[in-house]
């Protein structure tokens, strides 16, 4: 229906067409032939002889089209913006766990140094303490040890002194006999003289 | 005008190249013919050697078929929803076919298929009858709602319903005549005044001084033809999706 409409349609463009447009070649023809199609008066897309091979050829072709685009190319680049998003969205994960692992990485180092910080300071205090106590010890051992000896020296000396001041009255009472023999040849009686030395020492 | 050379009809006249007659009819392999499976060669293997190295990284070319192809989904996605995406292969080979089409037809000498109604309407039935055969294949008599939009008060209801159906039926006219009065007054308009600067161009000096401004015309006319190239495929497709968004939801207005 629609053909039979668009070829009345071309052939009463026809007569408007060879005053204007044609050319005078055609200028001939066109009151006598259009049924020939191509290069009579008929305004050619109108030409409804050319319809038939137009359409079985736009159905070859754009058949054809439609299956390679839904069978070959539109797959393809559906895969390729698939691959694309699913290697980005990967990337963006594999990153995000670098990022996540390096933190935790970071927090253990941190906290691995801490620690040892704190056993660093722990084993320091320690052995200064033990230094302090040992050497606290040492003196204080030392100390006793030469106040020991001190006192076992002065009881030594008092005694060395004791012994000595009880020679000294029998030093003297020897003595003052010599003296007194010597002096005046007599004798003088043990008594008289530890008396007299008595009475000197003191 | 001058001379049978600036003929501007003479680029749409369809030629035979190898005569073919089944049955009586003609089925002659023509420049039309030519031309149509030059737009299948060129649309095919533009897209499917720009994309074959499948890089992660697209180059300029990949790009360009990735974008097409985004292009098209989420103009679909927009306009016949989630549930159209079974149609993505039919609106994308249309845009593309007719795309490539158009700017086929842009080269000097080059025959433009989309100026054939014939051509143009024969893909507007294409998109219309599967608008028809999908609408009433999935929702049954339910597709007839298409005709009767929601909150419409019971009186004007049948006049609403007339109109409705009116428009469905003028979709595949406006359609196809959309594109090929486009094409078809583009390259008329092109040749005309290119047809301009070649007559004043005879006539001496100051017909060569002349021809300038026809020459600016044809240069700019020129640009602007590529941009109907493209935006006749565009409209093309987006009102395809929009009459599948029918076939999809009827009465989901």
């Amino acid at each position: 229906m629609f053909v039979t409409s668009a070829y009345a349609q071309s052939t009463t463009t026809e007569g408007a067409e060879t005053h204007d447009a044609a050319a005078g070649e055609v200028h001939t023809e066109t009151g006598v032939a259009h049924e020939g199609g191509h290069g009579s008066g008929v305004f050619p897309p109108f030409d409804s002889s050319t319809f038939a091979s137009q359409l079985l050829w736009l159905a070859i072709c754009f058949g054809l089209f439609y299956l390679l685009m839904s069978k070959v190319v539109m797959p393809r680049i559906g895969s390729i913006l698939e691959t694309r998003n699913d290697t980005i969205a990967r990337d963006l994960d594999d990153a995000a766990r670098s990022k996540a692992e390096a933190d935790a990485a970071v927090a253990a180092y941190e906290q691995e140094l801490a620690a040892a910080k704190a056993k660093g300071n722990a084993i320091a205090s320690a052995a200064r303490e033990a230094a302090k106590t040992k050497a606290a010890a040492d003196r204080t051992a030392v100390e006793t040890s030469l106040n020991d000896k001190i006192s076992a020296a002065e009881s030594r000396i008092a005694d060395i002194k004791a012994k000595a001041l009880a020679d000294v009255g029998s030093i003297a009472e020897t003595t003052a006999t010599a003296v007194v023999e010597q002096l005046i040849g007599g004798k003088a009686t043990k008594a008289e003289i530890a008396s007299a030395v008595k009475a000197s020492t003191k | 005008m001058a001379g049978d050379k600036v003929d501007p009809v003479h680029q749409f006249v369809v030629n035979k190249i190898i005569p073919i007659e089944i049955g009586g009819i003609d089925f002659s392999f023509t420049n039309a013919s030519l031309f149509m499976v030059a737009t299948l060669a060129v649309a095919t293997g533009f897209l499917y050697f720009t994309t074959s190295t499948r890089s992660l990284v697209p180059g300029r070319m990949q790009s360009v078929s990735e974008l097409s192809y985004e292009f098209i989904a989420s103009m679909l996605r927009e306009g016949a929803g989630s549930h159209g995406m079974k149609f993505f292969p039919m609106v994308f080979s249309l845009f593309m076919f007719i795309l490539t089409a158009n700017m086929l037809g842009m080269v000097p000498y080059f025959f433009t298929i989309t100026s054939q109604i014939i051509v143009t309407f024969a893909l507007a039935l294409f998109v219309i009858g599967t608008v028809l055969f999908y609408g009433f294949y999935k929702h049954g008599l339910g597709f007839l709602n298409v005709f009767v939009p929601s909150g419409v008060p019971g009186i004007l209801l049948p006049l609403v319903i007339a109109i409705e159906v009116i428009s469905f039926l003028s979709r595949p006219i406006s359609l196809s005549v959309r594109l090929f009065a486009n094409m078809l007054a583009g390259h008329i308009t092109l040749k005309v005044f290119a047809g301009f600067v070649a007559s004043l161009g005879t006539m001496g000096a100051l017909g060569i001084g002349g021809a300038i401004l026809p020459l600016i015309m044809t240069v700019a006319l020129t640009g602007l033809e590529f941009l109907v190239a493209f935006l006749q495929a565009y409209v093309f497709a987006v009102l395809t999706c929009m009459y599948l968004n029918d076939a999809v939801h009827p009465g989901g207005h």
